[in-house]
């Protein structure tokens, strides 16, 4: 089966987000004066832990429940949807 | 104290484990892809089996490249928020045309490219002129990029110019190089996610620093006042267009519908290989149709992360304090979105936007290195050099063309060093190339007595429009050749270089139109019916969306994005 690419995009937000929410603790406040006196890092980091793990969840859940299907043959000889009916690959 | 319009940036530690970060995640895509590319076909077209929302966020992002992102910054801080049509009346309803209307035939003629549609639709010569201009442009395209990314990096970290292309070259070629095309996508759509998370929170400090969008209007009034313009020349986008010289662009409202939004962005959108691929790539008809309308979603509120900084900064320098000056003196609007960056976020951020930037300029090389390996293995190699040879052998062409397409690339930044306007003058002799290839699609699909010799001497001879064209006409102030007028006399003069370029357009889509037509009559049907079949419309049948629940017929995508531009469009009036 092939890598769902959900997976490599929620890792790697989900671990930037907890370095940057790290780094909003740690660092000088006086470095958030440009930033308007919001720790942009923190929060921001927040939102991207939040959407990395929705991204890892989604990932973790189709490949779940979905048992693992041969590639889809190529495309569909006519012009009709029916690629549509068929379980998409890897989602 | 250190000018504020010094533009060096100073990364801390964090910036760097950032960047390196995705450096990680960007070649570990690369070799998790390795395994699952095996044949010709996942590595060019990625087996054809991606869903719609993977390649529809790719589509734009192959787009996004830097000069895209830098580039609309700019114009935002030049123009004001009339830049926005570039999204409005331009890509968006290309976008909708090009999934609902041709969609059927790229993908379902099971063209394995652009210029393999054209052969199959006309004949062998159409397809080689397009295939040959195409994959020549890609690797200008790719070097500009590679260049421009140089450039950046030492003016912002001190890097060596070599030392970030030699780099970001060899990282592109790893990545495309083991996960071919599939790759190529999975990293535009990282790269996505990137751009929105990297510039949203620079926007958001910079709007609220401006005042909000209040704020912002009143500040940008002076801006347009201090010009010469009507107060809402910035912050109002059609209202000014009644005539060229009441905006900063140059150009009246038919200049704006036709050339750039018929003529421009219909040709590109719907005719170049780069983003079409990405919709080929899709894992049925359906969704290469969704492909360019979910694209079309996030693409109509790209203006508010790309277009929209560039407002602010040119907003806040009122002070003089905030953007760069050009060695000439007049303002680098160029360095809009970095100087953004290093007024508005911290250490930590500034490393994710400086990271969102870097992959802008990445995948901008990766989307014309991948179309440049399919042009050059499908069209030219397979079709002139050695047909009829194993797949495996198609294969390592592909691979290999994809380390002569880095090459090239890197070559093609050498040459923009050394010779700059050799480099505008490549990008406009690819314009003149480019213009009418529109009419040759629009009349290969919807009329079926469009034949080969017709196709052929319509690209030929609209192409020769758009340069006579240009040497004929200048825009205002300009003198240099490049800029138009080297045909000896100027016939006209336009207000602005925009202008000028739209109406080349024109002409060259208007002439490639009416040619094909005229030759088209006076020569014979090249293909039987049979042949066109899936490749016409009269002779196609209608793609059925039976069994699709609604949300996800292209026809209900289409209006609904389209009912978002016109709100967006009037929101802006």
């Amino acid at each position: 089966m092939r890598l769902d690419v959900r997976t490599p995009i929620g890792l790697m937000f989900a671990i930037i987000g907890v370095l940057l929410v790290v780094y909003g603790l740690v660092s000088d406040p006086e470095i958030y004066e440009r930033s308007l006196g919001l720790n942009v890092n923190l929060w921001w980091g927040f939102v991207l832990v939040v959407f990395g793990s929705v991204m890892l969840a989604l990932a973790w859940r189709s490949g779940r429940t979905k048992p693992p299907v041969v590639p889809a043959p190529a495309a569909p000889a006519e012009l009709t949807q029916e690629g549509e009916r068929l379980p998409p690959s890897e989602f | 104290m250190r000018s504020l319009m010094d533009r060096s940036i100073d990364l801390g530690a964090i910036d760097y484990v950032i960047l390196i970060t995705y450096f990680v995640f960007v070649l570990g895509i690369g070799f998790a892809l390795k395994r699952a590319t095996k044949t010709s076909t996942d590595f060019f077209l990625s087996g054809r089996s991606i869903p719609a929302w993977i390649t529809g966020l790719a589509f734009i992002s192959a787009n996004l490249g830097a000069q895209e992102v830098i580039g609309m910054a700019a114009s935002g801080a030049k123009y004001g928020i009339a830049t926005s049509h570039f999204y409005w009346i331009g890509a968006i309803p290309a976008m909708v045309f090009v999934g609902i209307f041709m969609m059927p035939f790229y993908y379902g003629s099971k063209a394995r490219s652009v210029p393999e549609y054209l052969k199959l639709r006309f004949d062998e010569k159409t397809r080689g002129l397009n295939a040959i201009s195409f994959a020549t442009m890609t690797v200008f395209s790719s070097g500009v990029s590679m260049y421009a990314m140089g450039l950046l990096m030492k003016s912002l970290l001190g890097w060596n110019f070599w030392a970030s292309v030699l780099a970001s070259g060899v990282i592109v070629l790893l990545y495309i190089y083991l996960g071919g095309l599939t790759s190529a996508i999975y990293n535009e759509v990282l790269q996505f996610f990137l751009i929105v998370f990297g510039f949203a929170p620079v926007v958001y400090i910079g709007l609220r620093d401006a005042g909000g969008w209040s704020g912002l209007t009143q500040r940008l009034a002076t801006t347009a006042t201090d010009r010469g313009f009507a107060e809402g020349a910035w912050t109002q986008s059609w209202q000014h267009l009644h005539s060229a010289s009441a905006n900063p662009m140059g150009v009246e409202w038919f200049g704006m519908v036709m050339g750039l939004g018929f003529v421009l962005s219909f040709g590109y959108w719907c005719t170049d290989f780069l983003v079409v691929q990405r919709a080929m790539a899709a894992e049925s008809m359906s969704a290469a149709r969704r492909t360019p309308l979910i694209a079309a979603i996030p693409k109509m509120f790209f203006p508010f992360l790309v277009i929209l900084p560039g407002m602010i900064a040119v907003a806040m320098h009122g002070d003089n304090s905030f953007l760069p000056s050009k060695p000439d003196g007049t303002l680098d609007y160029d360095a809009s979105i970095p100087m953004m960056l290093k007024h508005y976020v911290p250490s930590g951020l500034l490393g994710l936007g400086l990271t969102a930037l870097m992959a802008s300029f990445m995948s901008g090389m990766a989307g014309n290195v991948t179309a440049f390996n399919t042009v050059i293995t499908y069209d030219i190699y397979q079709s002139y050099v050695r047909p009829k040879q194993s797949d495996e052998h198609y294969l390592r062409v592909g691979r290999a063309a994809t380390i002569g397409g880095i090459l090239l690339s890197i070559g093609a930044a050498a040459f923009a060093t050394m010779f700059n306007n050799i480099m505008d003058v490549l990008q406009l002799v690819f314009a003149f190339v480019n213009a009418p290839l529109f009419a040759t699609f629009l009349l290969g699909m919807f009329w079926r007595r469009a034949t080969g010799h017709g196709a052929f001497t319509g690209l030929l001879s609209g192409t020769v429009a758009a340069a006579i064209h240009h040497g004929l006409t200048r825009p205002e102030g300009a003198a240099t050749l490049i800029k138009g007028g080297w045909l000896g006399s100027t016939l006209h003069t336009y207000p602005s270089e925009m202008a000028q370029n739209f109406w080349t357009a024109i002409f060259a889509w208007t002439t490639c139109f009416l040619t094909t037509i005229v030759v088209s009559m006076l020569t014979r049907p090249n293909k039987t019916d049979e042949e066109l079949r899936g490749l016409v419309y009269a002779l196609t049948p209608r793609p059925r969306e039976e069994g699709v629940p609604v949300w996800k017929q292209p026809a209900a995508l289409a209006l609904v994005v389209l009912a978002i531009t016109l709100v967006l469009n009037i929101l802006f009036w």
